[in-house]
């Protein structure tokens, strides 16, 4: 039975992928209404949680539970009609489409652009400034950076209950990232449940409220993220670095 | 995306591929017929090639046995003019349509029903096995012919043109026949209609979102699986309507006649770049004008011709001339 204070709980995930065995029993809770980051060095098992949590490789044990709900054996499509909205690694972007066509997409209640939520719309062009820049023009042509908020902004084109984004500062550069972490300061406030994955610390010092770290396929330490920050021995054999 | 962005340079191919041509040919006027008889079997081989090319980019699956749609649209076609021969006999036009719209119809009809049972008993056991999809589905066409020879026979079956089709049409010295021109006027709706379908619809925006992504499609929360049938339907729904174009444009039907087509279509997905309806649609002229012009200018070399042509395009641009999968 999953806690209501916890929107996503993972118990005992193993997950494998042909002959390997990349998840040795995630234990994770994301509570509602906060930002969760998941941290760990590469290879950890990251962007292998992210994938199972969203059905596109099956866990082979273990249970996963949304909003109560047993999610563990159903299909990304299924998952994602629960409201979970997820930014792949690669940012998943259709390159030949345009940002509008990319966001059209995901507004599964729009059949075509004048129905998307001029509300809304409005606020991802504020958040994302870019977006409204390059409406028309195709996704593929612009910078990593741009790509990202399309991406991001795909995701929240209608309001989801829980937003999954694999490593957003991935490769763009400082500049960028700090329009990203204001994005997702500002996302946070709108009170939907955030889980990044992220190798940037900084990124995750400023946007954390809770921490999961993960090593070798499971997580060995979950707790807020203040305190991680606050204990440098902790970082140090954490993640062999400090915050 | 603005026209600036539009790449042009394979569009510029087929009427480059025309202009060269015409000092070769000598004569403008048997240029003209040439020209036109080139893009009249391009059309019907774009129409039969679409379906195939979205069902290879949208799900990875090679269906080689694309052909057996082709030979049951002109089998079903020659069973329904058969049934009107008042009409198809008739001289007038649009007598002769009223006959030829209902066998399209039929034939795209039970083509995209088998298509249907296809993909459900032969295409879906064997997603990502690629060896596999080709020897089942090739093993499926070779069952799709022995059953057309059960309910027609094994025989060639003539299907000759309505007669307000026979003919033709004089322009200057150039003779154009009119089934050519009726055949490139329905290969431009049905290009049209894919285009409108595929640039203006969610569900065209989800079919060329599915070729490049179809992980992420999915992620979005579409079923990409209930997509894909419905494409498998109507790509082989328009190989019967391009089977009962290509009877009529041979004016005869064999049951092998898909197995015989299916070497121009597969040349004409590769040379468009797999999953792209845009490209499948100039690879289809290529070959249609090219076969034409060879078949006249060098008889010897017209087998080969289409092959050389896709080396040609494959040493200029390996992923075809607009790559959208990065497969």
């Amino acid at each position: 039975m999953s806690s209501t204070a916890n929107l996503l709980e993972l118990k005992g995930v193993h997950t494998h992928i042909g002959a390997y065995h990349i998840l040795h029993g995630v234990d994770l809770a994301i509570p509602k209404g906060q930002l969760t980051m998941l941290l760990g060095r590469n290879g950890a098992g990251k962007t292998t949680t992210l994938r199972t949590i969203m059905g596109l490789w099956q866990a082979s044990q273990g249970s996963i539970h949304f909003n109560g709900r047993d999610i563990t054996r159903l299909h990304t499509p299924q998952i994602a009609g629960l409201n979970i909205a997820y930014v792949p690694e690669n940012m998943g972007i259709f390159a030949d489409l345009t940002v509008k066509e990319n966001l059209l997409l995901a507004a599964r209640k729009a059949s075509n652009a004048a129905q998307m939520d001029a509300a809304r719309l409005q606020w991802i062009f504020r958040l994302f400034p870019a977006v409204e820049k390059f409406w028309n023009h195709p996704a593929g042509k612009l910078s990593g950076g741009q790509k990202q908020m399309v991406a991001v902004a795909r995701a929240i084109i209608e309001p989801r209950d829980l937003l999954i984004v694999d490593e957003p500062s991935k490769g763009l550069a400082p500049a960028i990232i700090n329009n990203m972490i204001e994005a997702f300061d500002q996302l946070k406030k709108s009170g939907v449940t955030i889980l990044l994955v992220e190798q940037n610390i900084h990124f995750a010092k400023r946007l954390g409220d809770n921490v999961a770290v993960m090593d070798n396929g499971r997580v060995v330490h979950a707790g807020s993220m203040a305190a991680l920050a606050a204990d440098e021995a902790l970082q140090q054999s954490l993640l062999g670095l400090s915050l | 995306m603005t026209a600036s962005d539009f790449d042009w340079k394979p569009l510029a191919l087929v009427p480059l591929l025309a202009l060269v041509t015409l000092p070769l040919v000598g004569s403008p006027s048997t240029w003209l017929t040439l020209t036109v008889a080139g893009l009249a079997m391009g059309m019907i081989i774009f129409i039969i090639a679409s379906g195939l090319t979205l069902v290879f980019g949208l799900m990875d699956v090679l269906n080689f046995g694309h052909g057996v749609f082709i030979a049951l649209g002109a089998f079903v076609a020659t069973s329904v003019l058969g049934a009107m021969g008042d009409w198809t006999g008739s001289a007038e036009l649009w007598r002769n349509m009223v006959a030829v719209l209902p066998a399209m119809l039929v034939a795209m009809a039970v083509a995209g029903a088998v298509g249907l049972a296809f993909e459900r008993f032969i295409v879906r056991p064997v997603y990502g096995q690629h060896l596999k999809q080709i020897l089942i589905t090739m093993g499926g066409m070779i069952i799709g012919e022995e059953l057309i020879k059960v309910i027609w026979g094994p025989q060639q079956i003539p299907l000759p043109l309505p007669e307000g089709m026979r003919g033709s049409l004089l322009l200057g010295d150039a003779a154009i026949e009119k089934y050519r021109l009726v055949a490139v006027a329905v290969g431009l709706v049905v290009f049209g209609v894919l285009a409108w379908t595929l640039s203006r619809t969610k569900v065209g925006l989800l079919i060329r979102a599915g070729v490049q992504d179809r992980e992420m499609v999915e992620s979005l929360g579409y079923r990409i699986r209930r997509l894909f049938v419905a494409v498998f339907v109507v790509g082989s729904a328009l190989a019967g309507l391009g089977g009962v174009m290509w009877g009529l444009y041979q004016q005869n039907v064999v049951p092998q006649m898909g197995a015989q087509v299916n070497v121009l279509i597969f040349i004409v997905i590769i040379i468009g770049g797999l999953g792209s309806t845009g490209g499948a649609l100039i690879g289809a002229l290529l070959v249609g004008l090219m076969a034409n012009y060879t078949g006249f200018l060098v008889p010897k070399v017209a087998l080969f011709s289409n092959i050389a042509l896709m080396v040609a395009i494959l040493l200029w641009r390996p992923q075809g001339v607009y790559p959208v999968t990065n497969r």
